[in-house]
């Protein structure tokens, strides 16, 4: 049997569409997104060290509209990429393969990162007071 | 024909004692962002629009710092096993894939330090 000419993977053409994937896709796209977007901490915590003057032009520069809008889909993003990565962490422990169980899983952390998202918002908005 | 199993003829041979390294390395440092993440996003929620002096004592605590720093090692450490995986799949060219490797490897070394060092400099008040 000829190994060559076997798909090699990610061979995303050979798949149908599911939701599964998708999640998975997602994930690896929000691994990406997160890694780039950890420069703003890097760039909010040096800020935080250069002192008061250069630190509040950063944080009126993130409670901007813009800055709002960038940091409401990174709160999602790290939640769905911690929601979705406690269940590939489960997969590699052996849990949850069944079909099934994948499927509401994946519904589950897609479920819990908007409810976390929300909930982090709604912190930050009474801790502001507005 | 040998009468021993693939496994036993696998073993010691190549990267055969360090194989999974990388798939623990990525494991462990995505367990230990389980409970920091969460840690850390619901803090700076609740420091939304305060003012230098109140993140500042925020980040001296010793527990918030030693907890910030740890966060700091983990995510850096995570993104650069991730990324690498990422690469690995994507790009085939041996050069360009080496390139983007040492990249991430330095991007996430030098990120890492700064904010580290950031970190230490705010909780030790220099």
């Amino acid at each position: 049997m000829s190994t060559r000419s076997r798909p090699l993977s990610p061979h995303l053409q050979v798949y149908n569409f599911h939701w599964p994937m998708a999640l998975s896709i997602v994930h690896r796209i929000t691994g990406v997104g997160l890694a780039l977007s950890s420069i703003v901490l890097v760039w909010w915590l040096t800020a935080l060290a250069v002192g008061p003057d250069y630190f509040a032009m950063v944080q009126s520069l993130l409670g901007s509209w813009i800055g709002r809008v960038f940091l409401l889909g990174w709160t999602w993003a790290v939640f769905y990429h911690l929601c979705n990565g406690i269940r590939h962490l489960c997969w590699d422990a052996g849990w949850g393969f069944e079909i099934d169980t994948a499927r509401r899983s994946g519904i589950a952390a897609a479920l819990m990162s908007v409810v976390l998202t929300v909930g982090t918002w709604v912190i930050a908005y009474a801790a502001r007071g507005v | 024909m040998s009468l021993r199993t693939p496994l036993a003829r696998a073993r010691g041979l190549g990267i055969g004692h360090h194989g999974t390294h990388h798939w623990w390395a990525e494991r462990l440092s995505a367990l230990a962002l389980v409970p920091l993440v969460p840690w850390f996003a619901i803090s700076l929620a609740r420091l939304t629009g305060a003012d230098h002096a109140t993140v500042v004592a925020w980040l001296g605590r010793p527990l918030n710092t030693v907890l910030t720093l740890l966060l700091i090692g983990a995510l850096f450490h995570h993104a650069q096993h991730g990324v690498q995986v990422v690469i690995e799949d994507y790009v085939h060219s041996h050069a360009r894939k080496l390139a983007a490797q040492l990249a991430v490897k330095a991007a996430t070394a030098v990120f890492g330090v700064a904010a580290a060092f950031a970190v230490l400099k705010v909780a030790l008040g220099g």
